[in-house]
């Protein structure tokens, strides 16, 4: 249950994904569109990928992907990073955790 | 039962009748007298035919009265079709509606769209006649608030008739011509709309116009995102489905073919999922965009949205009825 939170804490930008989910293009695609390098998980490919949804369903992550943690802390799915980067959060919550560097 | 007599017409009134059948009775007594079984069978005749005919003007008295109430309502929804073409919403002709279930819940959303729209219209021309008459700003404030509250409204609808027919909302068959033209997932492109505001606005201050240029780049990237991961859907579908092709004949074949054929279903689900952060997107850039503006530029903006979207409607109508050689 632990090792999603564990990854998520060793780096700045973290995006949990799955390789078939078009969705979690889309969120990759915006954080390299704001200058983040996240550490991609495919939860469908990694040898611990079965526990790390489970840990990630158990944190009330629905749909279990994409999801996002900046700074090691959990900041949501595609409806949550949309509305943070269109009110300027996202960017602030990235610069915090130096993901990115204006 | 058949009205036999030529003469009883369904159209006479029950005197008329009377009249008659007393006529045929005496012309009947004055013959001869000892016909009695065939005087018996005459009248017993004339008597059904009395009644065949009583019964058939009743008849055609229900007939009519249904037919006047046809045309009633008739006559409303051809009232109501042209409230809602004046308003500049696109009707589509009934021959474009597709006949599976999915018909159904694209024609419920057409109606609720263009209900959502009269009412938003409504309050648009409130705002107007508010602005029009230097209306207080506390008075502003409560129609702006309402109008972008009310846009939730067709956010929520879009997304519930997504979850049916989420091919409906993506071909935008519920705008009209000229709007299509510029659809994106299902809708307006946040960022374009922007760009078209920011000349209406002015006078912003340093920080307005540099909170308002940050918003429509946001949006921007935002839409990015979303038409790269559409893309990458698009790929990955026409992947699947190619993977299906090839020598046909042995069972092995069938069995890929139907497992292809489920996984190019369950990328077909995830259609919805991107029309709703489409919606999402718009919906937050709006509610940005009212936080930035004073009441009185959010007010000026949300008229020159909707005017620019009547302009839109406008034209769509101008070209459908355009003369064709």
């Amino acid at each position: 249950m632990e090792i999603a939170r564990e990854l998520a804490r060793k780096n700045a930008a973290v995006i949990f994904t799955k390789c078939w989910c078009c969705m979690c293009h889309s969120m990759k695609a915006l954080l390299y569109e704001l200058g983040a390098s996240p550490a991609v998980y495919e939860l469908d490919q990694h040898v611990n990928g079965a526990e790390m949804e489970w840990g990630l369903r158990a944190l009330g992550c629905c749909p279990v992907v994409p999801v996002v943690f900046i700074g090691g802390a959990l900041v949501g799915s595609a409806q949550d990073i949309i509305s943070l980067h269109v009110d300027g959060s996202l960017k602030h919550l990235l610069i915090n955790a130096k993901a990115i560097w204006l | 039962m058949e009205d036999t007599s030529p003469r009883t017409d369904t159209s006479t009134d029950a005197d008329t009748e009377d009249k008659m059948l007393r006529d045929q009775l005496q012309g009947i007594g004055a013959s001869d007298g000892s016909d009695k079984s065939r005087d018996q069978k005459t009248l017993r005749r004339l008597a059904q035919n009395r009644e065949a005919a009583r019964k058939s003007r009743l008849r055609k008295k229900a007939y009519v009265q249904q037919l006047e109430s046809s045309r009633m309502k008739l006559t409303q929804l051809e009232q109501e079709l042209q409230r809602a073409r004046q308003q500049g919403i696109f009707i589509s002709s009934s021959g474009e509606q597709s006949q599976s279930n999915g018909g159904n819940g694209a024609l419920a959303f057409d109606v609720e769209y263009a209900r959502w729209l009269e009412e938003h219209n409504k309050r648009i021309n409130e705002l107007r006649g508010a602005v029009n008459s230097h209306a207080g700003d506390g008075e502003l404030r409560i129609i702006v608030d309402g109008i972008v509250s009310h846009y939730d409204d067709i956010f929520r609808i879009k997304g519930d008739a997504a979850k049916t027919d989420v091919f409906h909302i993506l071909s935008g068959m519920w705008k009209t011509p000229a709007e299509r033209c510029f659809l994106w997932l299902g809708g307006f492109r946040s960022s374009e709309l922007l760009k078209l505001l920011i000349n209406q606005l002015e006078p912003l201050t340093e920080q307005q116009l540099l909170a308002i240029n940050n918003l429509q780049q946001s949006s921007q990237q935002a839409e990015d995102a979303l038409s790269q991961g559409m893309e990458a859907l698009q790929q990955s579908l026409a992947e699947t489905l190619a993977g299906s092709l090839g020598p046909t004949g042995s069972s092995g074949n069938v069995a890929n073919y139907m497992g292809q054929m489920a996984m190019a279903m369950g990328k077909l689900g995830t259609l919805e999922g991107f029309i709703r952060q489409a919606d999402n997107l718009r919906q937050q850039t709006l509610q940005q965009m009212h936080r930035i503006l004073t009441t009185r530029q959010s007010a000026r903006a949300l008229l020159a949205i909707s005017d620019y979207f009547s302009r839109l409607r406008a034209l769509s109508s101008l070209w459908l009825a355009r003369p064709r050689e």
